[in-house]
């Protein structure tokens, strides 16, 4: 890892504007990618695929979404889930009551709630800063509302539809590996798209909105085209990212998964794993699940040693009451988050021994 | 006609403050015209009404004869308008390389499907874009700075990337507010240079705000003179020196040779 630059002259524009212009950096990309392909699916065990990979995956790709919105284009958005929800709700009606194709439902969860994002991102020129954060609240609520009180979407008073046996192209995705593996190559794609998306000429003009939004539309950016845009595909990346979910982790669409708290939790996620930064959406999609986790283990282990103190009820505010604090820390320490964190350890290690 | 820009009894108020009245200006292809005038005398009007932020009262606005009085800004610019700003507004969370890269915005094409399938039009794009950049870094001699973010750079090189980024546009009419506002004179000596580099070598149509007055009556073809709000003088650099409205205008304020610090707004 040490003096990995020294001496590299990049010998065309293209090399330079590569994802990975580091050689070290691909190999170590092209190992991760190998045993998360190769090695997980055979060795992993059930808990750890269903607990802790595919809702990393699914999470990720939401906060990919919500990153692209907001960490990119500079819209704050509370509505996140509910996006969320028309993508779960239109892959699982695409597939289990018309009998679509499962990636081309998948495209229809995430182009309707692409096209819910296009209403909402309509009044955004006008509507700015706090007042479009509580537009999206409100979005929120009447996405729920919708849900539950149009029986054609939602089926009824507890909105589940169930999703019936998954098959892609005529193999049955029923163990959790193979549902590990379709969220994994889900978004592994996406998140190629994404990146090509944000280091580009679109990227920019979303990049620049968020820095200074005057001196955007100066330089030729068209504030409504390119806000709507960055709602449209936050809002798709969210509604595939919601049909993964009900898909591969719940097995239905279930509006309860879909609430004002995943809309916070998300937003969470890109706080702590960092605000424009794809790395950071997925660092803040892991920390965030493996969270409760942590904490619950923690606190069975300080229930064994106090006695009868930590009850249930406790335990659940102490999962809210740290995921508050951590977002503060971040904020006001770190607003980078998680990415930047790691960012900094590379250069130090890069520099090591004799860093300046 | 053969004005690159002209600017015909242009008026703009803002609630009861006359900012702009009545003001003519012709800027020919190529001309380098400073507009000078005490604080407050409505030069950053002007100039925000011909890159289209703000819309005159009344008045006409053209470029190259096409009327661009209530054109949105992000369709001037495509015409091939830029500027700079009185008080930097640099991409404060991008790198030199991208705020460059974005100047290049209204010459690229490339919408989100190219791009998400990068590799084909959208690279080429990219690369190609990235070569013009390129020259203007060199020209600004900002090689060393391509990856630093440019919120973290000294005062006087915001500037000059700030110019850059107007340069990378490849613009036929330059809008520079106040470009050496704040420098010290070493800062300002290379600043002038690039001026009238961009504007000679490149033939680009510059239109300069500025309150050095050593500086402006060194580089302009043409002064124009504002005054609360009306032109009050236009000649060349010794005829406008010469204009007895012009010493009162400034004398009045006693800011001969040291115009008043910008103010910031
Ligand atoms: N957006 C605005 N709202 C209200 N008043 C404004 C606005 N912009 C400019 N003004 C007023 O218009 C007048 C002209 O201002 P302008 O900024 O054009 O002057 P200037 O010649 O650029 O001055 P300086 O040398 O200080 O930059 C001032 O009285 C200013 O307060
Ligand atoms: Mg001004």
């Amino acid at each position: 890892m040490i003096y990995r630059e020294a001496g590299i002259y990049r010998s065309s524009y293209a090399a330079d504007m590569a994802i990975f212009p580091l050689a070290l950096d691909r190999i170590v990309v092209g190992v991760v990618v190998v045993i998360a392909f190769g090695v997980i699916p055979f060795v992993a065990s059930g808990y750890l695929l269903k607990g802790l990979l595919i809702p990393t995956l699914a999470y990720a790709l939401a906060a990919i979404g919500l990153n692209i919105l907001t960490g990119y284009a500079g819209q704050l958005s509370l509505g996140h889930a509910a996006f969320m929800a028309v993508g779960a709700y239109g892959a699982v009606i695409a597939y289990g009551r018309y009998g679509w194709p499962l990636l081309l439902s998948f495209l229809v969860g995430g182009l309707a709630a692409a096209a819910v994002g296009a209403v909402v991102g309509l009044p955004s020129l006008r509507i700015k800063g706090f007042y479009l954060a509580v537009t999206t609240l409100a979005v929120q609520y009447i996405v729920e509302w919708g849900i539950t009180h149009v029986r054609w979407i939602g089926g009824g008073v507890y909105a589940t539809i169930d999703v019936p046996d998954i098959v892609l192209l005529g193999a049955p995705i029923d163990t959790g590996p193979r549902r590990y593996l379709l969220c994994l190559g889900t978004v592994v794609v996406l998140t190629v798209f994404a990146k090509n998306l944000v280091r580009t000429r679109v990227g920019r003009a979303w990049m620049a909105i968020r820095d200074r939004d005057v001196a955007a539309e100066i330089m030729g950016i068209g504030l409504l085209r390119y806000k709507m845009l960055a709602f449209v595909v936050s809002s798709f990346y969210a509604g595939v990212a919601g049909a993964l979910i009900s898909f591969c982790f719940y097995q239905a669409a279930n509006i309860e998964e879909y609430t004002l708290t995943i809309s916070i939790r998300v937003l969470g996620m890109i706080i702590i794993g960092g605000m424009g930064s794809l790395l950071g959406s997925y660092l803040g999609a892991a920390f965030v699940v493996l969270l409760p986790i942590a904490i619950s283990n923690a606190m069975v282990a300080v229930g064994r040693v106090s006695g009868g103190l930590v009850t249930t009820d406790v335990r659940a505010n102490a999962e809210l009451v740290i995921f508050g604090g951590l977002i503060l820390f971040f904020l006001i320490v770190e607003p980078l988050g998680l990415a930047r964190l790691w960012k900094t350890l590379k250069d130090y290690l890069r520099l090591w021994p004799f860093p300046y | 006609m053969s004005a690159q820009l002209s600017i015909h009894g242009v008026s703009k108020s803002f609630g009861g403050v006359q900012a702009v009245s009545g003001v003519d200006l012709e800027v020919g292809p190529d001309e380098l015209v400073s507009v000078i005038g005490p604080n407050g005398a409505g030069k950053t009007s002007l100039l925000n009404m011909v890159s289209g932020f703000y819309h005159p009262d009344r008045g006409r606005i053209a470029l190259d004869g096409q009327d661009i009085t209530r054109v949105a800004p992000y369709r001037i610019a495509a015409l091939g308008v830029a500027r700079t700003f009185q008080n930097i507004a640099l991409f404060k969370g991008m790198t030199v390389l991208d705020n460059l890269m974005l100047g290049r915005h209204v010459r690229m094409r490339s919408g989100v499907l190219a791009s998400i399938a990068y590799w084909g039009l959208a690279q080429r794009e990219e690369v190609r874009h990235r070569r013009r950049v390129e020259d203007v870094i060199d020209f600004l001699r900002i090689q060393d700075l391509r990856r630093r973010v440019t919120g973290s750079l000294p005062y006087g090189l915001q500037k000059r990337v700030e110019l850059g980024r107007a340069v990378a546009l490849e613009p036929k009419l330059l809008l520079l507010d106040e470009p050496m506002g704040g420098m010290n004179q070493e800062e300002k000596e290379d600043m002038a240079r690039f001026i009238l580099d961009v504007n000679e070598e490149w033939g680009t149509t510059v239109v300069l705000i500025e309150h050095d007055m050593g500086v402006v009556m060194d580089i302009s073809d043409r002064v124009a003179v504002l005054d609360m709000g009306q032109k009050i003088a236009e000649g060349t650099p010794d005829e406008v020196r010469a204009d007895p409205r012009v010493i009162k205008a400034y004398l009045g304020e006693k800011k001969v040779g040291h115009p008043a610090r910008p103010a910031a707004r």
